[in-house]
């Protein structure tokens, strides 16, 4: 552009009365002070590891950790290195965060409903609930579940629940499903369902918008995708005699369970208290977001002869899964941070397995830089990914 | 008289409170209703009747109950139990007389802590007496600080709008006082390893969001500064701290605070939990505080400029006040969260409330007990927490009603 | 009166770019003391951003201001002694909702002037007499409305003895049936010989109070002249347009 804004004219003011400059000088003081409480602490940190000799460096990773750990996802030694064991340590948040935000988003969404139900007793129960579960530290009740599990009988005298879920003091034994050997054969049609329901869908999208109509092509997809997966299900089935997939139901044996996935103690007193906390403020973000729905959509939507159900999912729940979506993605790294507490009921995380690579290699700052740039980067992403949905959020409402 | 029958004649008339069809449009008005119903009732009543069992026929409480001051201030030594009871004295003088002259809330305060002072002393004589027995018992201390609460509250009443200003300038030196009380100083010290219990959480929690009041408030400014230096710094503290687990704080300041001084300067594990929660605080208040920042209009800076207030001035008069009064509600949430929080020290090795708890459950004279005495201590110690977050967040829903009730 | 020594206010070729986008292009006026001078023009002309570069509410990037003597630059010094002399009337009040009405106008005095609190508050009861508000001094600006509260904003102007006063848009905002308790006040102003530059579209009120009026357009002054000159005869096509379309 030929109109930018010219330099600034010159003028003679002393510099200490300059907006200009003082703005520039107090940065430049905060700078020098910043840097210099900084670098006092680092330089006396460095002395006192050096006379320690233990001065900072990652070599530690790529020795062997030497010590062992409950579980793990992916196969582990005491022999591989403490770099290994750390990638254990991540897998294990990432595993217990993914279970706990499924888990927690589910309870969370029925508590949300309930506290808004026309059913008085449901209504009231759900805030009784609520008000005693978002008032009691988590980390107590963490200690509760895991006293809780400690208090399960010997594997021989399981509690069964419905013969699917066994309690016993080794954790909890599930029913869980489980690949057949002709699993194989199958995933062709999970991908035929898959790349039919998306083609459904865009060939829908096309046909509205062409028409210039609204109208709604996810269920139908959804129902497309679910039919063909269920037919090649029954036909590999009935085909080979044997289920692709199947539910794995445990059995007790002599001594321990066949069958199922077991958790261990320290695991499902993690994932207990993770999920019922979170599910709470899930359950208050939900009601606030169905109650922020104008008053007046719900109204029309009665007026128009919706039944209640279907103003609930068609009318009100997609306008405040918009104002819900950004406190629960904050509600989910909640979660996911919390989850470092599994420290205190002996489930090896990220944090835990840090831990015990601290005490033994003494590796203080290392250590903890690594553990939390590991956190940083996951709230990092998430808040980035958080600003451009809205943005696109906002996008979409001009 | 005309207009006022008119009026009761066009108000509906009044549903008669008519149970069955009460039961009917609450509980029963469909079939999945009734099925809701009827599966939680059951529930319910195996939840309670069960619960009622087990705290009538347990023998468990002894435990807490004989721990009742550890409970209260963990191993802080007897003979200087006279300090937290000031303590306790100062926070319930300045309560009532703040009940006294605000009424509302605060009565409702000044009310509950009374209250809590008669159920504490009714608890303390039904407890085994103290070993060795303190010069004041604690049930007449107790007694004594309901009856110095109600005699604040009386004071405050009389005195009224006068006392407003004194009140203020006293909940603000109550905080170093309690500190300076509780420490000790001059002759004996109590240090600071020795406190513990519901003293040390609520010290944890207290000094969180004290000490980090003025660290959070700059952050706040320093992020939605013009200069970017300073908001670039600002930006990155706040989202460091606010991207990582309360946990790695802790840790960090416990294992790296002492690698950062000389080696002259000793800091026991208390005070490195209330820097790595203040520090910790600050970031989330900080953006609390921008929160409130953001909603103060432009024009009231151009105003306050316009009319020839500089910048400190113009942020101390007039945007910091209007910010910081939206924020109260949102503050006394954080002073939730972080009174919870703060039960993390545990992990460290603290003796905090749930430390305390802890303690109990492994001390060697419950070995006996059938499933150890977890279920009763615990039980105690999250009532202990229940009662004050809950006091805590409906006044904080109170004040935002009121504070709604003002902006109209 | 055409000594240049009586211009209270010299703007020569004043130029303001917010990004790419030239806002003011140009201005000069000057204006001399005692006088009122009434600044019109379509939305968006700049006339708003002009008025707030006479008291730095917005830094203009080329040309020279200088009020009452002192130029505006980045001399810190400078700019408060300009604040100090300028006051301005806000479209929306702007007034402190935390602080009553007394304490609204108390502020300045007190904190800029470093006035004693009892003298500030004798003369903050005597505007607000002069307003006629003086019995809701005690009072929260939200409990005022809009004609009254913008009263409290002149009163507050008015208790730093401002040599000029600055209103931008000061009846837009209110409901009609308060324009008039406003422009009122605005008229005793100027018969007391405040030198006054208002941003406003009441055209009786400038016929009746201004001395002059000046039309701007996109950034620059098209067209100035006394109020008869202006409504009358006025020479561009673009005012006639404006006019046309105003009146």
């Amino acid at each position: 552009m030929a109109t930018a804004a010219p330099p600034v004219q010159k003028t003679t003011i002393p510099f200490w009365r300059d907006t200009r400059i003082l703005a520039i000088l107090f940065q430049v003081l905060f700078v020098v002070l910043v840097v210099g409480v900084l670098w006092f602490f680092y330089t006396t940190m460095m002395a006192g590891l050096r006379q320690a000799n233990l001065l900072p460096s990652f070599a530690f990773l790529s020795q062997p950790a030497s010590f062992s750990i409950g579980e793990s996802v992916i196969a582990y030694d005491p022999s591989n290195t403490y770099g290994y064991a750390l990638l254990i340590g991540v897998l294990n948040t990432i595993r217990v965060a993914i279970a706990g935000v499924i888990l927690a988003t589910i309870i969370g969404i029925i508590l949300g409903i309930s506290r808004l139900s026309e059913n008085w007793l449901l209504r009231n129960v759900a805030t009784v609930y609520v008000e005693i579960v978002r008032n009691v530290p988590l980390l107590l009740q963490l200690f509760m579940w895991l006293a809780l599990t400690q208090t399960f009988p010997r594997q021989q005298d399981s509690i069964s629940i419905f013969g699917l879920i066994y309690l016993h003091n080794r954790g909890v034994t599930m029913a869980w499903p489980e690949t057949g050997s002709d699993f194989g054969a199958w995933v062709p049609w999970l991908w035929l369902g898959l790349l039919a329901g998306i083609a459904f869908y865009v060939v829908r999208r096309i046909q509205f918008a062409r028409r210039d109509r609204p109208g709604v092509a996810m269920p139908q997809a959804f129902l497309l995708a679910g039919a063909i997966v269920t037919i090649g299900y029954l036909f590999v089935g009935l085909t080979n005699g044997e289920w692709p997939l199947s539910l794995s139901i445990p059995e007790l044996q002599r001594f321990n369970f066949v069958g199922g996935i077991g958790l261990t103690p320290g695991f499902a007193a993690l994932l207990a208290g993770l999920v019922i906390y979170t599910s709470v403020f899930i359950g208050e973000i939900v009601r606030s977001g169905i109650q922020a729905v104008n008053k007046g959509q719900r109204e029309a939507a009665r007026a128009l002869g919706l039944t209640p159900g279907q103003t609930l999912r068609l009318v009100i729940f997609p306008q405040a899964l918009r104002i819900m979506i950004p406190p629960m993605t904050s509600q989910y790294l909640n979660l996911t941070k919390n989850s470092s507490l599994a420290v205190a009921v002996g489930y090896p995380d990220l944090f835990s397995i840090a831990g015990t690579t601290l005490n033994q290699t003494g590796q203080t700052v290392p250590v903890i830089m690594m553990v939390m740039a590991a956190y940083l980067t996951v709230s990092l992403v998430t808040s980035l990914f958080m600003n451009w949905y809205n943005k696109r959020i906002q996008l979409v409402e001009r | 008289m005309a207009t006022e029958v008119s009026q009761s004649q066009t108000r509906a008339p009044q549903p008669g409170i008519d149970v069955p069809g009460w039961l009917r449009k609450n509980l029963f008005s469909t079939w999945y209703n009734s099925l809701i119903s009827i599966v939680l009732l059951v529930i319910v009543f195996q939840v309670v009747t069960g619960f009622f069992q087990w705290a009538f026929t347990t023998e468990g409480w002894i435990a807490a109950a004989s721990n009742g001051r550890l409970i209260l201030v963990g191993r802080y030594p007897a003979a200087e139990l006279w300090r937290p009871q000031l303590a306790l004295a100062l926070v319930g003088l300045l309560l009532g007389l703040s009940g006294g002259v605000w009424r509302g809330i605060a009565q409702a305060l000044t009310i509950g802590f009374a209250g809590m002072m008669l159920v504490l002393t009714a608890l303390w004589t039904q407890l085994p007496p103290a070993n060795p027995p303190a010069p004041l018992t604690t049930e007449l201390v107790l007694v004594g600080i309901a009856v110095l609460v109600g005699g604040a509250y009386a004071a405050g009443r009389a005195g009224g709008e006068r006392l407003r200003w004194p009140i203020i300038a006293g909940w603000f030196l109550a905080y170093p006082t309690i500190i300076l009380i509780l420490q000790g100083f001059g002759g004996t010290t109590v240090p600071t390893n020795l406190w513990g219990g519901l003293m040390l959480t609520m010290l944890l929690a207290v000094s969180g969001i004290v000490l980090s009041f003025p660290l959070g408030v700059l952050l706040a400014l320093g992020r939605r500064s013009n200069l970017p230096v300073v908001k670039f710094f600002c930006v990155v503290y706040i989202e460091l701290i606010r991207g990582v687990p309360l946990i790695t704080v802790l840790f960090m300041a416990q294992l790296m605070l002492p690698l950062f001084l000389p080696s002259e300067v000793r800091i026991d594990a208390v005070v490195r939990a209330v820097v790595a929660v203040t520090l910790f605080s600050a970031a989330y208040l900080a953006e609390n505080v921008r929160g409130g920042l953001q909603s103060i209009p432009k024009g009231q800076v151009e105003a306050a400029r316009a009319l020839g207030l500089n910048v400190v001035k113009t942020t101390l008069l007039i945007t910091l006040p209007q910010a910081l009064k939206a924020v109260i509600p949102v503050l006394v949430g954080q002073f939730i969260s972080l009174f919870k929080d703060t039960s993390l020290v545990a992990i460290i090795g603290l003796l905090d409330l749930l430390g305390v708890a802890r303690a109990i459950n492994t001390q060697p004279e419950w070995l006996g007990f059938p499933g150890g005495v977890w279920r009763e201590t615990f039980f105690v110690v999250a009532v202990i927490y229940w009662i004050f977050s809950f006091t805590m967040s409906r006044s904080s829903r109170q004040i935002e009603a009121n504070l709604n009730r003002g902006a109209r | 009166m055409s000594d240049s020594s009586e211009d209270i206010i010299v703007c020569e070729n004043v130029s303001k770019w917010f990004g790419d986008f030239r806002a003011l292009h140009d201005v000069s006026i000057r204006v001399k003391k005692g006088e009122v001078v009434v600044v019109c023009g379509p939305s968006g002309s700049g006339k708003s951003t002009f008025i707030r570069t006479i008291n730095r509410l917005e830094e203009h990037q080329q040309g020279r201001i200088i009020v009452d003597g002192i130029e505006m630059s980045n001399d810190i010094r400078n700019i408060d002694a300009i604040r100090r002399e300028v006051g301005m009337v806000f479209q929306q009040f702007n007034l402190f909702p935390h602080l009553t009405v007394l304490q609204n106008v108390t502020l300045a005095p007190v904190w800029v002037r470093k006035k004693t609190r009892k003298e500030s508050e004798q003369r903050a009861l005597e505007l607000l007499e002069r307003v006629g508000i003086v019995e809701q001094a005690l009072k929260f600006p939200g409990q005022l409305s809009g004609g009254q509260q913008q009263r409290v904003a002149i009163a507050r102007v008015l208790a730093m003895d401002p040599r000029i006063i600055l209103f931008d848009e000061p009846t837009s905002a209110l409901d009609p049936e308060m324009v008039k308790e406003v422009l009122d006040v605005m008229k005793t102003l100027a018969s007391e010989g405040i030198t006054m530059i208002c941003v406003t579209h009441e055209m009786g009120f400038a016929r009746e109070v201004a001395d002059r009026v000046v039309f701007m357009d996109r950034g620059q002054i098209v067209e100035e002249g006394t109020p008869e000159h202006f409504f009358t005869n006025p020479r561009h096509e673009r005012t006639k347009l404006f006019l046309s379309q105003i009146l």
